[in-house]
C-alpha cells in the first residue's frame, strides 16, 4: 500500500487523481479464517487493525451486511471525551483518548481528531452537584478536567444565551475531549488493517453460526459458510439480532437515537456544548454545518428513524441556548440503532458458547471509544481471555450485580 | 411520531405515551430457589426482537393506565392494542 504524503499529494496532482490506489482491498472471502469480525463499524475495524499490528494474526476477515461505517460509525455525532464517573470506565475511555491523539500519524490517514474541549454545562443547584462529584471523581483518575464559572463559560463561548430559561451556573471542561471525523475512522482503520493482510468483506450478511457441542466453528453468511476458531461480534444496534442465530440473549435494548447538521455558517461554537439539564449537545463541523444531537427514543426499534417530537425537544433546548440560531435551516436529520445497557457501559466479554466473543452494549456513547475498545477486544480474542481494560464489562455484572453505572454521566446521548 | 389507541381513550400522539419496554416478563414466583443467574435474567436480559415486539405502555398524560401493545419494531407500525390481563393477541409472523 503506497504510503499518504504530500509526495504522494503531488505525484498524484500530475495525473488530475485519476490513479489514487484503492484504499482497501474486497477480496472473496476464503473458506477459512482463524478470527471472523462480525460488523464492518469502527470498533469491528479497530479490532481487526489491531488484531494485525499488535497481536500478529492476520488471517482475519471482518463481515458487514452493508457498508463500512453505515451503520452509527457514520451516524454519530463524533463527540470524543473521557470524562466518565467509574475508575473501569475511565481506564477504558481514556485508554481510547491516549490512542486519539497518535491515531492519524499511525493509521497515516487523517481522522481529524480536534481537541477543542467538550464543555458540560450545570444549569441548576442539582446540576453543579453532579459535575462537582464526576468532575472530583475524575481527578482522582488523573483526567484532567476543570470547573468554569459562569464567567469563564462566557469567555469561551461568547454567543451563547447566560441567562434566561436555562441559565449557566458553571460548567466542566475537558479540554483534550473534542470531535473527530466518523468516517475516516472507519476508512483509516480498513485501510491500515486491509494492508496488514485483513480481509474486508462488505455487502455479506451474518445469517447463523455454525456451532458443534456448544463452540462455534464457522459463521453462515449470504455469501456461504466460512469456516474460523474466533468469532468477535461487533454489531451495535443489531447485537441482539445476531445473538439470537446463536441462541443468546443479551441484557440490551436497541432505540433509536437521531441527530441533525444545520447549514453551514461562519464559526461560531469552536468547542463542543453538551447539556444533561437540556437533554441537548452542539458542536461546529469544520464545514461549518452545526451539528445536533440528543437523547434517544424511549422505545425498542430497529427503523432508523425516530420521532419527531425528540427533534423538537432538541431544537428548543439548543434554542434557549443560541436564540440566534432559531431561523436558520436544517440541511439534514438521520437516526442510527443504539444498543442499550442498564448501566449504560459496554459489554465486552465471552458468552456461553465457546470461542463466541461480544463487543456491543456502547448505546449512544461508543464512538469516542472506538481505538480503545478495538484494541482491548483484539487483544482479548488474540488471547481468548479479557483484556484487564476489558474485564469488568463482562456480560456476567448482569448476574453478579456489578454493575458499571454511567447512568448520571451519559443521561444525554453523546 | 408514533400514534397509539389507548384501549381507554383512543388515537391520540404518542408524546402523551411512555413505553415500558417487553411485556409479558412475569416476576417468577419460585424466588427463594432461584441463583443470580436467574434473577439476572429475568431483571436485566430481553428479547430485543427486530420484528413482532410485544410491549406495555402508559397513557401518563391521559388516563395514566397501563396497557399493552404489538408493534412492529423493523416499521414501527402498531399491529395492535390491549387492555393489561387480556391475552396477547396473536399477529402474523414478522413481515
Ligand atoms: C445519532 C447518533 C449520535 C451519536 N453520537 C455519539 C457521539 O457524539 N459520541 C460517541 O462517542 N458516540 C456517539 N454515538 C454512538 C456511537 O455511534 C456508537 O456507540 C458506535 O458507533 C458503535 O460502534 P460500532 O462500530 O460497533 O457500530 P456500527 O458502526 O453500527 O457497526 C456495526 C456494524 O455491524 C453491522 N452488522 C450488523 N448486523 C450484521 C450482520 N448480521 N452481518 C454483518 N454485519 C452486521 C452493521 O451493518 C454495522 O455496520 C452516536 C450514535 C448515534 C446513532
Ligand atoms: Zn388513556
Amino acid at each position: 500500500m503506497s504510503r499518504y504524503s504530500i509526495v504522494s499529494l503531488l505525484r498524484n496532482s500530475l495525473s488530475y487523481h485519476q490513479n489514487w490506489q484503492r484504499a482497501w482491498r474486497s477480496p472473496e472471502p476464503k473458506k477459512r479464517y482463524k478470527i471472523i469480525i462480525v460488523g464492518g463499524g469502527g470498533h469491528g475495524l479497530a479490532t481487526a487493525y489491531y488484531l494485525a499490528k499488535e497481536c500478529g494474526i492476520t488471517d482475519v476477515a471482518v463481515i458487514e451486511k452493508g457498508w463500512l461505517g453505515g451503520g452509527n460509525t457514520g451516524r454519530n455525532t463524533t463527540i470524543v471525551r473521557s470524562n466518565y464517573l467509574w475508575d473501569e470506565s475511565a481506564a477504558i475511555y481514556d485508554h481510547a483518548m491516549d490512542l486519539w491523539k497518535g491515531l492519524s500519524q499511525e493509521l497515516n490517514y487523517n481522522v481529524m481528531y480536534s481537541p477543542r474541549g467538550v464543555l458540560h454545562l450545570a444549569h441548576s443547584v442539582s446540576d453543579m452537584q453532579e459535575i462537582w462529584r464526576r468532575g472530583n471523581a475524575i481527578h482522582h483518575n488523573n483526567i484532567a478536567s476543570e470547573f468554569l464559572d459562569p464567567e469563564q463559560v462566557k469567555g469561551m463561548v461568547p454567543f451563547m444565551q447566560m441567562e434566561g430559561r436555562y441559565p449557566v451556573m458553571g460548567a466542566l471542561l475537558q479540554k483534550a475531549g473534542g470531535t473527530a471525523r466518523h468516517d475516516a475512522v472507519a476508512w483509516g482503520y480498513a485501510r491500515a488493517a486491509s494492508a496488514l493482510g485483513v480481509d474486508i468483506i462488505q455487502e455479506t450478511e451474518v445469517t447463523g453460526f455454525d456451532i458443534k457441542n456448544g463452540e462455534v466453528q464457522g459463521v453462515r453468511t449470504s455469501r456461504g459458510d466460512i469456516a474460523c476458531e474466533r468469532v468477535g461480534v461487533v454489531a451495535a444496534g443489531h447485537s441482539s439480532v445476531v445473538a439470537e442465530m446463536a441462541g443468546l440473549r443479551l441484557p440490551l435494548e436497541s432505540f433509536p437515537l437521531q441527530a441533525l447538521v444545520s447549514e453551514p455558517i461562519k464559526p461560531v461554537v469552536d468547542t463542543v456544548i453538551m447539556s444533561n439539564g437540556v437533554h441537548a449537545y452542539i458542536s461546529q463541523s469544520d464545514k461549518g454545518e452545526l451539528v445536533i444531537g440528543a437523547s434517544s427514543d424511549a422505545y425498542n426499534s430497529y427503523s432508523q428513524r425516530g420521532s419527531f417530537d425528540i427533534i423538537e425537544d432538541t431544537l428548543q433546548a439548543i434554542c434557549e441556548l443560541y436564540p440566534q440560531f432559531s431561523r436558520m435551516r436544517m440541511l439534514r436529520q438521520w437516526g442510527g440503532i443504539v444498543d442499550v445497557t442498564v448501566d449504560r457501559s459496554p459489554i465486552i466479554s465471552k458468552t456461553d458458547v465457546k470461542n463466541l466473543f461480544f463487543n456491543c452494549g456502547w448505546g449512544t456513547g461508543g464512538f469516542k471509544c472506538t481505538p480503545g475498545s478495538g484494541h482491548v477486544f483484539a487483544h482479548s480474542l488474540a488471547k481468548g481471555e479479557m483484556h484487564p481494560i476489558a474485564a469488568p464489562f463482562s456480560i456476567d455484572r448482569f448476574h453478579s450485580g456489578a454493575l458499571v453505572d454511567e447512568g448520571a454521566a451519559s443521561a444525554v446521548a453523546h | 411520531m408514533l400514534i397509539l389507541d389507548c384501549p381507554w381513550c383512543g388515537t391520540r400522539d404518542q408524546s402523551e405515551f411512555h413505553c415500558h419496554g417487553e411485556a409479558h416478563i412475569a416476576r417468577p414466583t419460585d424466588t427463594e430457589k432461584m441463583d443470580d443467574k436467574a434473577w439476572g435474567e429475568y431483571v436485566f436480559f430481553r428479547t430485543n426482537p427486530k420484528g413482532i415486539h410485544y410491549e406495555r405502555w402508559t397513557h401518563d398524560h391521559g388516563c395514566k393506565r397501563w396497557f399493552n401493545a404489538v408493534r412492529n419494531t423493523a416499521t414501527d407500525e402498531f399491529l395492535a392494542f390491549y387492555k393489561p390481563g387480556e391475552k396477547a393477541p396473536a399477529v402474523g409472523s414478522d413481515q
